[in-house]
C-alpha cells in the first residue's frame, strides 16, 4: 500500500541555524503515529514545515508527498486545499488557539466553506452536527458564543470539530492535551480515538509525554536536536527501546505502581541548536558513547521488523540495559 | 452589553463634573474676581455692589452651584478684552481650527494605517525598514521643526506655497501636512506593532493550518484584531481635533482655536482659556467615550466583561 | 516514629470574587476545611487539578496568606502572626520554590549573587563565610562556580531551578514548600531535578509539602499523598499504595487518566462533564455531577473523611458508609 503521507528528507533552518536535519517518515491510510521528543526536538517543527506554516524566513527543503504528490513547493492555492482539506491540524493552547473576536459559528463555518460544497442553512446545519459530534452541549445557542465564553477542554473539542470540517484523511495534533487537566486530557484523547475509529483518519500526535503517545499510538518516533533517532511499533519501544535516549527518557519516568527506583536521569542538556556537537548530538549525554559517536551522525538504520534506530552504538546500550535489568 | 456601555457613560460624566470643580477651583483660587475684573483701583463700594450682582457675597458651594447653572446654560463669562462672552470667541474660531485638523485627520489615516499595516507583511523588507525610520523621524522632530522646514523647502526655496495667512486653499496645505505627516507616523508605528502583534498569535497559524487563503487571513482575521489597540491612538487623536493645533496655528499665522488660546494667555485673559479648556476636556472625554464603545464593539471578551460583572 | 512538623487543622479560605463597580459577589472557597500533618523528614504530595485548591494551601501553610478558619503549627508552635519577629524566626525556617524559576530570579543579577542574598538578609555569617557557604550550596545542587557567576538568562530550566533551590536552602530551612517545581521542565532535566531533591532530602532532613499535577512525580518524591478536589482532601494514603490502590471514585478516575507506556486506552475511566468551578461548587459530596458511581445521598450529604484502613482516609459514602457493604456483597 503506498503511503498517504511520505516525508523525506526534510530540513529546516532559522536564520541559517538549522533546526531539522532531514526528517524521514512516512504513514499510511488511517494509521496513528506518535512523534515524541523534548522542547527544540523539532517535532512540531516537522509538521508546520510539511504544510508550509512555518514563517517566512524559515528555509525548509526536502520532500513531503501526499498520496504521492509533492506539497513542498506546491503553489499556495494548492496548499489551502490541502490544509484543513486533506490534513488539518491542532495545537497546543487552547486559550488562543481561536480568533477570540469571532463567533463559533463563524470560525466554524469558515472552515465548512471553504472545503465542502455547503453554503446557507446547509452551513450552519452541519456546524451544529459537528459540534454535536464533538460533545458541546446545547450546540445550538453555543454557536453564536465567543472563544472566551468556553473551557479549556471544550475550546479544544471545538477545534476538532473545526479539524473534522473539511472531513480530512490525516489529523495532526499537536501536544493537543499539554495545557488540560488530567480528567479533561482523558475526555480529549478518548473522542480522538472514537472520532478516528469512525472515520478512518490517520493521526500524528506530537507530544513530550511517553504515556500518552504510547496509549494512543499504533507507531512511536523518537526526535532529539532535530533528527528521528528511533522508530518502532508502540509497544516494542516500550518493552525493549534500543536508541540510548529512547532508553533515557522511558528511565526517566516515575512509575505509578510498583517498587519505586531512583529515575535514571540523563545528564545535561539538550544541545542549543547554533552550538551542534560534531557527529551524533546525543553523545554528550550518552553513557555508551563511543570515538566513533562523535565521528558522523549516525543515520536511521532499519532493524528487522518495522523498527529502525540511528546509533551505532545500539547494541551495546541494550545489552548494558538488559544487564540492568537482569541484576 | 447595556451595563457596558451604562457604566462608561456614568464615567465620562463623572470626568466632566471633575473637570468643571476643577475650573471651579483654579478661578477662585487665582484671586477675588472682582478685583481682577475691575482693577485694584476700583472704590470699595463698586466692588461691593459687584460682588453682589454676581454672587461673590454667597457661600461658597452655592457659588458652585450657580458655576455649574452657568457653564450648563454656556455662560462663560465675557472676554476682559474685548467684553464679547468668551464662548461666542472660542466658537467662531473653531471652523478654521477644523478647517486644518480634520483634512489632518483624513491625511494620517489614509497614510498611516496603510503603511503600518503594510510594514507589518512585509517585516524586515526595505519598504518595512524606509517606513520604520520614515516613522521615528516623523514624531521625533517637533512640529514646530517640521513647521519651519516645510516653510522653508516649499515657500521660501520654491516658492510654491504661501508661509502663512489664511486667505485660501493654498495656504491651509502646509499647515495640514505639518500636522498629518507626524500624526502619520504614530499611526503606522502603532499599527505596525498592533499588527505584528497579531500576526504572532496562535490564531493566526489555526485560520492558516485549516486552509483560509493568506489574504483573508490577514483581513477577516488579523485586521478586526488589530484593530483594537489602534483605535485607542485614534480615539486620542479625535480628542486633539480642537486643540492640538495650538503650535502649527501659531507658526503659520493661521487664526484658529489654538491661536486664539496662545493670544488669551499672553493676555491673561481668563475667562477665554477657562471656555478653551473646558472645551478640551468635552472633545476629550467624547473621545475617550467612542474609543470606548468601540472597543465594546469590537471585542467580545470586554462587552462580556461589563455584562457580567 | 518522629513527631510531627507542620499540623494543619480544618484551614479554610475563602476568597470573594467581584469584577467591575456594581457586580454580585461570588464566594469561592478555595480551600475548605483541610487537615493533615507532616512528619520531620517526610514528604507530603498533594496532587489535584486546576482549582482544587492545592497551592492555596501550600501558601496557607507557608503563612503568606491566614487562614479564614483553622490552624497551622509548626514545630508545635501556632504561625506567629505575620511581620513580627517570631514570625521572621519561623519564616527562615521554611522555605518555598515555585514552578517558574524564571519569575523567581532577578534577571539582572548574577545567580549566585542571588543565592547568598537571603545569607545577607539574615546575616549570616562573615563576608568570606557567605562566600564559602554560597559555593556549598551550588555544588549541592550540582552546579559550578562558573554557573554561579551567569545571568538567569543564560542558564537553562533545570539549571534555573537548581539556582532557586540552592537559594531556598541558604538558610538551612528546616520545611521546604515545593508548588510544581518540576512542571514546567523536559521529562529528562524532570529526573534530574527529581533525583536531587530526594537527595538533598535525605542528606539534609528536610520536611516537604510537594504540590504537584504530575501524580507520578507526587508519587515518587513523597511518602504520605493527599489528593484534593475543589478545596477538600477526599483521600490520603502512603504513596507506595494510593495510587495502586485508589478507593475514592476521583482518585481511581485520575489514576487511570494518567497515561502509562504499555498500556492501552482501553477501560480508561474517562469522567464527563467540565473541570470543576471553585466559585459553583456542587451541594454535597463536590464530586457527584462528574462521579459515575454518585447515588442519592452523595448529592446532599457531605463525605467527611474518614480512616478505612491504618495508613488510609477517603471521603465518599461509597466506600466509608453503610453504602460500602452493599457494594462489597453486590
Amino acid at each position: 500500500m503506498s503511503p498517504l503521507v511520505s516525508i523525506e528528507g526534510l530540513s529546516v533552518a532559522f536564520n541559517g541555524v538549522p533546526v531539522l536535519h532531514g526528517v524521514d517518515l512516512s504513514l499510511r491510510k488511517g494509521e496513528a503515529i506518535g512523534l515524541v521528543g523534548e522542547s527544540g526536538s523539532g517535532k512540531s517543527v516537522t509538521w508546520l514545515a510539511a504544510l508550509g506554516l512555518l514563517p517566512r524566513h524559515a528555509r525548509v527543503s526536502g520532500s513531503v508527498r501526499l498520496d504521492g504528490r509533492e506539497i513542498l513547493s506546491a503553489p499556495a492555492a494548492t496548499l489551502d486545499q490541502v490544509r484543513g482539506g486533506r490534513v488539518a491540524m491542532i495545537f497546543q493552547d487552547p486559550a488562543s488557539a481561536l480568533n477570540p473576536v469571532l463567533t463559533i459559528r463563524k470560525q466554524l463555518c469558515e472552515a465548512l466553506a471553504l472545503h465542502r460544497d455547503l453554503s446557507g442553512d446547509a452551513l450552519k446545519v452541519e456546524a451544529r452536527r459537528l459540534l454535536d459530534l464533538v460533545g458541546i452541549p446545547d450546540a445550538a445557542r453555543r454557536l453564536s458564543a465567543y472563544p472566551h465564553e468556553f473551557s479549556g477542554g471544550q475550546v479544544q473539542r471545538i477545534m476538532i470539530a473545526m479539524a473534522l470540517a473539511g472531513n480530512p484523511d490525516l489529523l495532526v495534533a499537536d501536544e493537543p492535551t499539554t495545557a488540560l487537566d488530567a480528567t479533561i486530557q482523558a475526555q480529549i484523547l478518548d473522542l480522538l480515538s472514537q472520532i478516528r475509529r469512525e472515520m478512518g483518519m490517520a493521526m500524528v500526535l506530537i507530544s513530550h509525554d511517553l504515556g500518552v503517545v504510547a496509549e494512543n499510538c499504533d507507531r512511536v518516533a523518537v526526535m532529539y536536536a532535530g533528527r528521528i533517532v528511533e522508530e518502532a511499533p508502540a509497544t516494542a519501544l516500550f518493552d525493549d527501546p534500543w536508541h540510548p535516549y529512547a532508553q533515557g527518557l522511558i528511565g526517566a519516568l516515575p512509575p505509578l505502581d510498583g517498587p519505586r527506583r531512583r529515575l535514571t536521569a540523563i545528564p545535561g542538556t539538550v544541545p542549543d541548536p547554533s552550538k551542534m556537537p560534531a557527529g551524533c548530538a546525543f553523545a554528550p549525554r550518552c553513557t555508551v558513547a563511543s570515538e566513533q559517536c562523535g565521528v558522523g551522525a549516525p543515520s536511521l538504520a532499519p532493524l528487522g521488523d518495522a523498527r529502525a534506530v540511528a546509533c551505532i552504538r545500539a547494541e551495546a546500550s541494550r545489552r548494558a540495559l538488559l544487564g540492568i535489568a537482569a541484576e | 452589553m447595556g451595563r457596558y456601555f451604562a457604566i462608561r457613560i456614568a464615567r465620562a460624566l463623572l470626568t466632566i463634573i471633575l473637570v468643571v470643580t476643577f475650573a471651579f477651583v483654579v478661578l477662585r483660587l487665582s484671586g477675588d474676581p472682582s478685583l481682577m475684573i475691575l482693577g485694584p483701583e476700583a472704590p470699595p463700594e463698586v466692588l461691593a455692589a459687584f460682588r453682589k450682582a454676581w454672587g461673590l457675597d454667597d457661600p461658597i458651594w452655592m457659588q458652585y452651584v450657580d458655576y455649574f447653572g452657568a457653564i450648563a446654560k454656556g455662560e462663560l463669562g465675557r472676554s476682559m478684552r474685548d467684553g464679547r462672552p468668551a464662548i461666542q470667541l472660542v466658537l467662531e474660531r473653531i471652523p478654521a481650527t477644523l478647517a486644518l485638523t480634520l483634512p489632518a485627520f483624513a491625511f494620517k489615516v489614509a497614510l498611516g494605517i496603510p503603511a503600518g499595516i503594510y510594514a507589518a507583511l512585509n517585516r524586515g523588507s526595505a519598504i518595512d525598514r524606509a517606513v520604520m525610520i520614515t516613522a521615528v523621524a516623523g514624531f521625533t522632530v517637533p512640529s514646530f521643526v517640521l513647521a519651519l522646514l516645510l516653510v522653508l523647502v516649499f515657500a521660501v526655496q520654491l516658492g510654491w506655497l504661501p508661509s502663512g495667512g489664511q486667505e485660501g486653499w493654498r495656504h491651509a496645505i502646509l499647515p495640514i501636512a505639518t500636522l498629518g505627516l507626524g500624526g502619520a507616523a504614530v499611526l503606522a508605528r502603532f499599527t505596525r506593532s498592533a499588527m505584528l502583534e497579531v500576526l504572532g498569535q496562535p490564531y493566526i497559524r489555526t485560520a492558516s493550518a485549516k486552509g483560509v487563503p493568506w489574504r483573508k487571513v490577514v483581513t477577516s482575521h488579523a485586521l478586526p484584531n488589530a484593530a483594537i489597540p489602534t483605535v485607542t491612538v485614534l480615539g486620542f487623536m479625535v480628542g486633539t481635533l480642537i486643540a492640538g493645533a495650538v503650535v502649527v496655528e501659531s507658526v503659520f499665522a493661521w487664526p484658529g482655536v489654538g491661536r486664539l488660546l496662545v493670544v488669551a494667555v499672553a493676555n491673561r485673559d481668563l475667562a477665554v482659556v477657562q471656555c478653551i479648556l473646558l472645551l478640551v476636556a468635552l472633545t476629550m472625554v467624547t473621545s475617550n467615550l467612542i474609543v470606548d464603545f468601540l472597543y465594546g464593539f469590537l471585542d467580545p471578551r470586554l462587552r462580556a466583561k461589563g455584562a457580567h460583572a | 516514629m518522629s513527631a510531627p512538623l507542620v499540623e494543619v487543622s480544618a484551614i479554610s479560605r475563602t476568597y470573594t470574587m467581584r469584577s467591575g463597580m456594581f457586580g454580585r459577589s461570588t464566594a469561592v472557597h478555595a480551600v475548605d476545611g483541610v487537615s493533615f500533618s507532616i512528619r520531620k523528614g517526610e514528604t507530603l504530595g498533594l496532587v489535584g487539578e486546576s482549582g482544587s485548591g492545592k497551592s492555596t494551601t501550600g501558601r496557607i501553610v507557608l503563612g503568606l496568606e491566614p487562614p479564614d478558619a483553622g490552624e497551622v503549627r509548626f514545630d508545635g508552635e501556632p504561625m506567629a502572626a505575620p511581620g513580627t519577629r517570631e514570625w521572621r524566626a519561623q519564616r527562615a525556617r521554611m522555605q518555598m520554590i515555585f514552578q517558574d524559576p524564571l519569575g523567581a530570579l532577578d534577571r539582572r543579577l548574577v545567580v549566585a549573587e542571588q543565592v547568598r542574598e537571603p545569607l545577607d538578609i539574615h546575616g549570616l555569617g562573615t563576608r568570606a563565610e557567605r562566600e564559602v557557604r554560597v559555593q556549598e550550596l551550588l555544588r549541592s545542587v550540582e552546579l559550578s562556580a562558573q554557573h554561579g557567576r551567569r545571568y538567569p538568562g543564560a542558564l537553562s530550566g533545570g539549571q534555573r531551578q537548581r539556582i532557586v533551590l540552592a537559594r531556598a536552602l541558604a538558610t538551612k530551612p528546616d520545611f521546604l514548600v515545593c508548588d510544581e517545581p518540576v512542571s514546567a521542565l523536559d521529562v529528562s532535566i524532570q529526573a534530574q531535578v527529581v533525583n536531587l531533591l530526594a537527595d538533598l532530602q535525605a542528606q539534609l532532613g528536610l520536611t516537604m509539602l510537594f504540590i504537584s499535577h504530575d501524580l507520578r512525580v507526587v508519587r515518587q518524591i513523597s511518602n504520605i499523598v493527599a489528593v484534593m478536589y475543589l478545596g477538600r482532601i477526599v483521600e490520603t494514603g502512603s504513596a507506595d499504595d494510593l495510587f495502586a490502590r485508589p478507593q475514592h471514585p476521583y482518585t481511581q478516575a485520575l489514576v487511570s487518566a494518567s497515561p502509562a507506556p504499555g498500556r492501552r486506552s482501553a477501560g480508561r475511566i474517562v469522567l464527563s462533564g467540565d473541570p470543576p468551578n471553585p466559585a459553583a461548587r456542587p451541594s454535597g459530596c463536590a464530586f457527584h455531577p462528574r462521579c459515575p458511581l454518585a447515588i442519592a445521598r452523595c448529592v446532599t450529604e457531605l463525605p467527611a473523611l474518614a480512616s478505612v484502613a491504618s495508613d488510609r482516609q477517603v471521603a465518599c459514602h461509597l466506600v466509608t458508609g453503610p453504602e460500602a457493604q452493599s457494594r462489597d456483597a453486590a
